[in-house]
């Protein structure tokens, strides 16, 4: 067997569907079935989940650390809102698709100014352009409403037929079906020779240039793909909340995001959707304790994951699903710990 | 024609306080290329150690500045030696996350010991209003800014061009690998420095409750002005940031004064379009590090 069938044959075999995967993606709507009075916070983890993975496309595969990536989510909260406000697209889903996009025109005008640099650099210039929109939106208030945030949104039904009730629970079925199919569609992406090319431009992008793989064009089409997630996520938040503030652009937003992706890990899919529900958690737990100080936890909780060593943590927190099913079913694990990202 | 020269010279008050606050984060990214974005949390210490001194135990506030100068530096050397230095190996997201965790923490703390309003240090009459001088109104309390940065700018300048440390500490930045090689002990001169550029934060902090405003929130707030002071300025000299940091504070005074409903889209994108034009900052050198 030769070195490119080798690595056709690996990651055909990594791309294939695990069983793991399966029951995972059943036991998500059956926790909608199974607490009926939780659809808020359950559509506010769904919500999380994906502007990770949006994370995780520019962070986990390509390399690319931006602590502005709430600049995307916000345009894309602000356009869904606007949309609705002003009855220009009454459909819902035609509107996130709208909003998406609007994000991801912003992303790909961006890129150009993030792939120049080192890292801190495109930190400073993400960061830079998450500040510079928050200030555009305040400084415009007779669009965006100002600190009052867009108010008296009114959310019309799902293609006419499906309308949204006052539990939450079309917001999160809407929030679940949105999320399993970008869920697709980025699985798709990542196990494509263009995600495997990403891969080699995050461990070296002069090798990877050296054996022919267009560095720059590769890295402006994945941070152009991840602000349209973003930007979806963004615009499911104000069509499940009906309201759209000039939060959704706060730097603790983005470093926030951050946390819930290294809790989760980076460089696999999973990990945004795994952060999300235990981030929440630690969040709910922290606030009940003390609800004014709960940063203080969520910092230190920032702090020791980066001291252990991310990933020693996920060696540990792995070790014994992975054992189990070592002697269940008598093979590899399921679950891979992430490769390194440094 | 007064406003102007008035304008001219709040700017450049609140530019060199900018600078004696960011210059130690221009040593930590430059000399060993860490990430600190939780420099804006030193200063913060400082200026809450002042103010308590001054307000509740009644120093003089002159007294009172060099130790919040004593107690930021020693804060700073014990995290240094205790957590940082493990990390400067480790990958910038590493970095950045950590140092994002303790701003969290810092803030939630002092927000839980001192509460989350504005606190105001206590001046001395002496320092207080303003004086005419040809018919520019002089702040007295941003003049001893101008003084106390001044001279601290001009013997920071010495100690780096004419000491024996000054010259160990820009071998250390030029090339680590050979300067210990050559014997400098690389990570006691850093640090030192790290605990020197801390203390320096810590007085900037004390310095700035007056113009800046002091509250728990400070190290996240200003935390983009360090950094556009540090990245503008490039940090393979001291004369780098500290133009940065006068440009910067002309620029947000007079940004204010002139166009206050741009609010601050003006120097975020004068930041971005400098960072496209120089990535490695105005002064900055050409090659990357």
């Amino acid at each position: 067997m030769n070195a490119a069938s080798d690595v056709g044959y690996h990651a055909q075999r990594q791309a294939r569907w695990h069983y793991g995967e399966v029951v995972f993606w059943l036991i998500v709507p059956a926790c909608g079935f199974a607490f009926p009075t939780r659809y808020l916070i359950m559509t506010d983890i769904l919500r999380l989940a994906l502007f990770t993975m949006s994370l995780d496309l520019i962070l986990g595969y390509a390399g690319i650390v931006s602590l502005g990536h709430a600049a995307f989510f916000g345009v894309g909260a602000y356009a869904a809102g606007l949309l609705a406000l002003h009855g220009i697209i009454n459909e819902p889903v035609l509107a996130l698709i709208v909003a998406g996009l609007a994000a991801m025109v912003l992303g790909f005008a961006t890129s150009f100014l993030v792939i120049r640099g080192v890292d801190l650099t495109r930190l400073m210039v993400t960061l830079g352009i998450a500040l510079l929109l928050e200030a555009l939106a305040e400084r415009f208030s007779n669009i965006t409403g100002g600190t009052d945030g867009l108010q008296g949104i009114e959310m019309q039904a799902i293609f006419g037929v499906i309308p949204f009730d006052m539990f939450g629970r079309t917001g999160f079925f809407y929030s679940l079906t949105v999320l399993f199919l970008l869920f697709l569609f980025a699985r798709r992406v990542v196990h494509s020779p263009f995600g495997l090319s990403l891969r080699a431009i995050k461990n070296n992008p002069l090798r990877a240039a050296a054996i022919g793989i267009p560095v720059n064009r590769r890295l402006i089409a994945i941070y152009t793909l991840a602000a349209f997630y973003a930007g979806i996520a963004g615009a499911l938040f104000t069509q499940t909340t009906a309201i759209a503030s000039l939060d959704v652009f706060a730097f603790e937003r983005s470093a926030d995001l951050m946390l819930v992706l290294v809790i989760g890990g980076t460089g696999y899919l999973y990990g945004g959707l795994i952060g999300a529900v235990v981030f929440r958690m630690l969040q709910e737990l922290f606030s009940t304790i003390t609800p004014q100080y709960w940063q203080f936890w969520i910092g230190l909780v920032l702090v020791v994951i980066v001291l252990v060593g991310r990933q020693r943590l996920h060696r540990w927190v792995l070790y014994v699903p992975n054992l189990v099913i070592r002697q269940v079913a008598g093979r590899k694990a399921i679950v891979a710990v992430p490769e390194s990202d440094s | 024609m007064t406003s102007i020269l008035t304008n001219l010279f709040d700017g450049v008050a609140y530019g060199m306080l900018l600078f004696v606050l960011a210059c130690g984060l221009a040593v930590t990214l430059g000399l060993m290329n860490f990430v600190n974005l939780a420099h804006g949390a030193f200063a913060m210490a400082g200026g809450y150690v002042c103010m308590v001194l001054v307000n509740r135990m009644g120093w003089p506030f002159f007294a009172a500045l060099p130790l919040a100068f004593v107690s930021s530096a020693a804060i700073g050397i014990a995290l240094e030696q205790m957590l940082y230095r493990h990390l400067y190996a480790r990958s910038h997201l590493d970095q950045v996350l950590f140092t994002i965790g303790l701003t969290f923490m810092s803030v939630a703390a002092v927000d839980y010991i001192q509460g989350s309003s504005r606190v105001f240090i206590n001046l001395p009459a002496a320092l207080q209003g303003q004086f005419d001088l040809f018919g520019v109104g002089i702040g007295r309390y941003r003049l001893m800014i101008i003084v106390i940065c001044g001279l601290l700018t001009i013997g920071l300048q010495m100690v780096l061009a004419k000491t024996r440390f000054g010259s160990r500490l820009r071998a250390a930045v030029d090339d680590p690998r050979a300067a210990s090689g050559l014997g400098i002990n690389v990570p006691q001169v850093f640090a030192f420095t790290f605990a020197f550029g801390c203390g320096l934060a810590g007085l900037g902090g004390a310095l700035s409750a007056e113009i800046l405003g002091l509250d728990p929130y400070f190290p996240l707030k200003f935390m983009i002005y360090f950094l556009i002071v540090v990245t503008v300025g490039g940090s393979s000299s001291i004369t780098g940031p500290f133009l940065a940091s006068l440009l910067l504070g002309i620029g947000d005074v007079a940004g204010k004064y002139y166009v206050p409903k741009m609010g601050p889209f003006v120097i975020y994108t004068m930041m971005i379009v400098i960072l496209i034009w120089r990535p490695n900052g105005l002064f900055g050198r050409t090659a990357a590090r």
